[in-house]
C-alpha cells in the first residue's frame, strides 16, 4: 500500500496546522483526519515510495508494504535518517537482513551558502554568478 | 450503501473559493532542479525593487524529480571538450537536436554541480590509489581539482538521498521563504489583454485551502517537468504509483506553454527506459560501474553478436556509436522479446563475483576480498537506496541477493521528458551570441534566437528543465543550470520591458469559475445516484486517466503492442483524445485532492494528444526502439532529418504542425 501509519505510534503532529507527512508528501497523499488525529495516505495507488514521510516522520510512525500487484509479501525496507546519514534495514522475505549506512548531508544543515548579497556584473552577456568567460564552440 | 454521498479525503472543496490576486514583475512555476536553479540565481541580478515569487505544487524540500534522492549526477563535463557532449546527446537522440542549447548547457552545468557539492552534496572521490572514497570522506572538492568517481564519460556518483533538500535550501535562501508559496497548483497561463503574444500572469489553486490565486506578472518561467501515466502502466494496480519517472509529473510543462502559443518541438519524442522490472531500479550504476551485461532467455549475451551488429549497421551513422543509442538498445531487447528469446536479464551476479575474481587473481587475501566485497555489496544497494527504494522492497520481498543471481529488466511505458535520455518539449531561443545560427525566417517557430536566452515563442514565457525541447542528456544538473540561464535573462526581459503592465483578458471571478467548474459539477449532480463515484452527469478523474492510457497504450504504440503503431491506429487515437478532452469537461472533484487530479488530467490530455499528432505528422520511426510507425518503419534521414515544430492558436484554436531545418554547430566528421 506503499506508505501506511501505524496509529499506535502517529500522534497527528499534536493537531499542528499540518503535519509532517502531509508538508513533505510530493505527491499530496498524506492527510489527516482530525476525528482521530491520526494520518493516512489516501491515494496507495498513486504513492511512488519516495519514502519523504517515511524519513520526516518524527514518531517513526510511517512504514511501507511493497505493491501489493508485484511484491510479494514479508519484506521490508526502512530508514532512519539524521542530519549527516541515513542508515537503511532491509528485511528479506527469508528473514534474512542486512543494514547499509550511507552519508547524505557534509554541511550543517541551514548551512549552505545562498551568495545573498553578492551580484554579477552585465545583464548583457552570458556569464552567470562565479563564471568567467564562458567558451564558444570550436 | 453509502448514502448519503460524501466527498474524498480530508478537505472539501466549496463552491465558491476565496480569490487571492498577486502582483509581482516575476512568477516562478516549479520547484524542481530548474526552479531552485533560477530561484538561487536571480537575486545575483535583480535589484530590490522587482518583486518575484516561486509557486509549487508540493514542498520544493522534496519536489520534482530528484524529490527522493538520486545515486549519480549525470551530467558533468569536467575533462571532456563541451563538443564531444555535444556530439555524444545528438549520437543518442538520432540525430535531430538543438546543439546551440546543448553546448550552452554544457558551459554552465560544471558550476552548478560545483555548488551542489558546496552545498554539503556528498561526491564521491578517486584517492592516490585510485581507490573510492565516498562522499562524506575528507579529499579535495571538484573545485580544488578533486578527481570525482566516473562511470561512463559524463557521470558522476554521489550519496545523493538529500540531493534535493540539499538544493532547495539556498534556493529558498536566496529568493526568501515569504516568496515561496508551496501547496500552489498553477494551471493555467494567461495571456496580456492588450500586448499580442505576451505572457501576463497565470493562476491556479491551493490544495490545502479553498482559495483560488490569480498572479499578474511581466514574465514567468514554467517548469513543471515532464509527464507521467499518460501510457498504461504495466502495473495497473497499487504499482501504478511506480512509475519510473516521478508519478507527479503530468505535462504540465507542455500543455500550460502550448495552451497560450508558444511552440512545441519533438513532441514526438518519448522515452521508453527499460529498467529492472516492476521496480523501476535504475540500469545505470550496472552497466557502468559494475559493468554486468544483458543475457537474454537462453542465457546469451546477445549485445555482442554478429546479428546485433548487422543490426545496428542498418541504422548508421547513429548505430556505429561505441555507446550505442538508448532508442537502439531497446530495439535490440525488443527483437530478442519479440523472438520469444525472453526474458531480459541483467547478469547482476556474474559482474559482481567477477570483481572478486579478479581481486582474488591479483593475489588479495580472503580476509580483505570478504572487506571488498562488503563494501561493493553497500554500493550495489545504495544505488536502489538513493533513489527508487521501492526496487530495493521488491528485492527484499524476493529474497533476491544480486551476487546470486540476475535480475530482469523491461522496457516500462514511454514517458515524456526533455531533460534524460529524450528530449521533447518547448521550442526556446538560444544565447543571442554570433555562433547560434541567425535564421532569416519571419517566424520565431523557426529561428534559433530572438533576443531572450531559453524564452518560448511567446513574449515573456520561459521554460527550463523538462521544459526545454530539442536538448536531452542535461539531467539534474542540467536543468539547474538552464533554471540559472532563465533567471538572469527573465531580469534582462524586466529591464527592457519596464514600461508594460501586466493586464488580464478574463476576470478573477471568470478564472476562478473555471478553475472550480468541476466542483460545481460534483456539488450539482452528487445525489443523482447511490454511489458518488457512478454518476451519468460527470466523471471522475480516476476514470479518465485510466481512460486516456488504455486508448494511448493501445493505438498510440504502448506496451500493448510492442510501441508499434501506424496512421490509421494514430487516427483512431486521436478521435478518442478528441472525445476524451470534450469529457474531461465533466470532470468532478468533491475535494481538493481530487481537484488537483483533475486538473492534471487535463494536462495529460493536452500533452498527449501533441504527442500523438506528431507521430502522425512525422513519416518514419526516428526511435526505434522508443516506438515504430508500420507504415514508415525505417530511420529516413532524407526526408525527416528535421524538427516537426508544433503550434497552438489559441484565438483559433488551430494546430500548425511543420518540418523546420536542424543545423549542426559541432562539426558532423567525423560524427563522434
Amino acid at each position: 500500500m506503499p506508505s501506511y501509519v501505524d496509529p499506535s505510534k502517529c500522534d497527528g503532529c499534536k493537531g499542528g496546522d499540518k503535519t509532517a507527512c502531509m508538508y513533505i508528501c510530493p505527491n499530496d497523499l498524506m492527510v489527516l483526519n482530525k476525528e482521530e488525529m491520526k494520518a493516512y495516505n489516501q491515494e496507495p495507488d498513486a504513492c511512488w515510495e519516495c519514502y519523504s514521510c517515511v524519513k520526516i516522520c518524527p514518531q517513526g510512525a510511517i512504514f511501507v508494504r511493497g505493491y501489493d500487484d508485484f511484491v510479494p509479501m514479508g519484506g521490508q525496507v526502512h530508514p532512519m535518517r539524521s542530519a549527516d546519514s541515513i542508515m537503511w534495514t532491509v528485511k528479506f522475505r527469508n528473514g534474512n537482513m542486512k543494514r547499509f549506512k550511507f552519508p547524505v548531508r557534509t554541511t550543517a544543515e541551514g548551512a549552505a551558502n545562498a551568495y545573498k548579497g553578492q551580484k554579477g556584473a552585465s545583464l548583457d552577456d552570458e556569464c552567470l554568478l562565479l563564471e568567467g568567460a564562458l567558451p564558444t564552440p570550436k | 450503501m453509502a448514502l448519503p454521498n460524501k466527498p474524498k479525503g480530508e478537505i472539501n472543496a466549496v463552491v465558491n473559493p476565496e480569490i487571492v490576486e498577486h502582483d509581482v514583475d516575476v512568477l516562478i512555476v516549479g520547484g524542481g532542479m530548474a526552479a531552485c536553479g533560477c530561484a538561487f540565481e536571480i537575486k545575483k541580478w535583480a535589484g530590490d525593487d522587482l518583486k518575484i515569487t516561486l509557486v509549487d505544487k508540493a514542498s520544493m524540500e522534496r519536489s520534482g524529480a530528484v524529490a527522493q534522492g538520486l545515486s549519480a549526477i549525470n551530467t558533468y563535463i569536467g575533462e571532456n571538450p563541451i563538443e564531444n557532449y555535444v556530439k555524444m546527446v545528438r549520437n543518442d537522440l538520432m540525430g535531430v537536436v538543438r546543439e546551440d542549447l546543448i553546448y550552452d548547457c554544457g558551459r554552465h552545468v560544471d558550476e552548478s554541480v560545483k555548488l551542489f557539492e558546496e552545498w554539503g552534496l556528498p561526491i564521491w572521490k578517486k584517492d592516490a590509489d585510485g581507490e573510492t572514497l565516498d562522499g562524506a570522506k575528507p579529499a579535495p572538492t571538484l573545485r580544488e581539482g578533486g578527481t570525482p568517481v566516473r562511470t561512463g564519460k559524463w557521470q558522476i556518483m554521489i550519496n545523493g538521498e538529500s540531493y534535493k533538500c540539499i538544493v532547495a535550501e539556498p534556493a529558498k535562501a536566496a529568493l526568501g521563504e515569504e516568496n515561496c508559496l508551496e501547496r500552489i497548483f498553477i494551471v493555467k497561463m494567461l495571456l496580456d489583454k492588450n500586448k499580442a503574444n505576451q505572457i501576463a500572469g497565470a493562476v491556479g489553486f491551493s490544495t490545502r485551502e479553498n482559495k483560488v490565486h490569480v498572479f499578474r506578472c511581466k514574465t514567468a518561467l514554467v517548469a513543471c517537468g515532464g509527464a507521467v501515466n499518460i501510457f498504461r502502466p504495466r502495473s495497473t494496480g497499487e504499482g501504478k504509483g511506480r512509475a519510473w519517472y516521478p508519478v507527479w509529473n503530468a505535462g504540465s510543462t507542455y500543455t500550460m506553454c502550448a495552451q497560450v502559443g508558444a511552440t512545441l518541438t519533438m513532441m514526438e519524442n518519448r522515452f521508453t527506459p527499460a529498467r529492472f522490472k516492476d521496480g523501476y531500479g535504475p540500469v545505470g550504476a550496472w552497466f557502468l560501474l559494475f559493468k554486468a551485461k544483458v543475457q537474454n532467455g537462453l542465457g546469451e549475451f546477445y549485445a555482442n553478436s554478429d546479428a546485433v551488429k548487422e543490426e545496428l549497421e542498418k541504422f548508421m551513422p547513429y548505430g556505429a556509436s561505441a555507446v550505442t543509442p538508448t532508442c537502439l538498445r531497446n530495439h535490440l531487447m525488443l527483437n530478442e522479446l519479440k523472438a520469444g528469446r525472453g526474458p531480459i536479464y541483467m547478469a547482476t551476479d556474474v559482474a559482481l563475483n567477477k570483481f572478486l575474481e579478479d581481486r582474488r587473481a591479483a593475489g588479495m587475501d580472503e580476509k580483505s576480498v570478504k572487506k571488498f566485497w562488503k563494501h561493493l555489496e553497500s554500493e550495489a544497494w545504495e544505488d536502489f537506496l538513493d533513489m527508487s527504494v521501492g526496487q530495493a522492497g521488491l528485492w527484499a520481498g524476493a529474497n533476491i541477493e544480486p551476487e546470486k543471481v540476475g535480475s530482469e529488466i523491461m522496457p516500462t511505458e514511454p514517458y515524456m521528458l526533455g531533460s534524460h535520455s529524450g528530449c521533447c518539449g518547448i521550442w526556446t531561443s538560444g544565447p543571442e551570441e554570433s555562433w547560434v545560427p541567425d535564421v532569416a525566417n519571419e517566424s520565431r517557430a523557426h529561428k534559433y534566437k530572438w533576443g531572450y536566452n531559453r524564452m518560448t515563442t511567446v513574449d515573456g514565457l520561459f521554460t527550463a528543465g523538462d521544459g526545454v525541447g530539442a536538448s536531452g542528456h542535461k539531467f539534474s544538473s542540467g536543468a539547474h543550470a538552464e533554471g540559472r540561464i532563465v533567471a538572469k535573462q527573465m531580469v534582462k526581459f524586466c529591464r527592457d520591458n519596464a514600461s508594460f503592465k501586466p493586464e488580464l483578458k478574463q476576470s478573477s471571478q471568470e478564472l476562478a469559475d473555471e478553475i472550480y467548474a468541476p466542483v460545481r459539477l460534483y456539488h450539482e449532480h452528487v445525489g443523482a445516484s447511490t454511489a458518488a463515484d457512478v454518476n451519468p452527469n460527470y466523471c471522475k478523474p480516476a476514470g479518465i486517466m485510466m481512460r486516456l492510457m488504455k486508448a494511448t497504450d493501445e493505438y498510440g504504440g504502448g506496451v500493448a503492442t510492442y510501441y508499434m503503431t501506424s496512421g490509421k491506429l494514430l487516427g483512431i487515437c486521436l478521435d478518442l483524445l478528441r472525445m476524451l478532452r470534450e469529457d474531461a469537461a465533466k470532470m468532478a472533484a468533491g475535494d481538493l485532492h481530487e481537484l488537483l487530479r483533475a486538473w492534471e488530467n487535463y494536462h495529460r490530455i493536452w500533452c498527449v494528444e501533441t504527442h500523438i499528432r506528431h507521430i502522425e505528422f512525422r513519416q518514419e520511426s526516428r526511435y526505434p526502439g522508443f516506438y515504430y510507425r508500420s507504415d514508415f518503419p525505417k530511420v529516413d534521414d532524407e526526408n525527416w532529418k528535421c524538427f516537426v515544430n508544433s503550434t497552438f492558436n489559441p484565438e483559433t484554436q488551430d494546430w500548425l504542425c511543420e518540418k523546420v531545418e536542424c543545423i549542426n554547430i559541432v562539426e558532423t566528421d567525423p560524427w563522434l
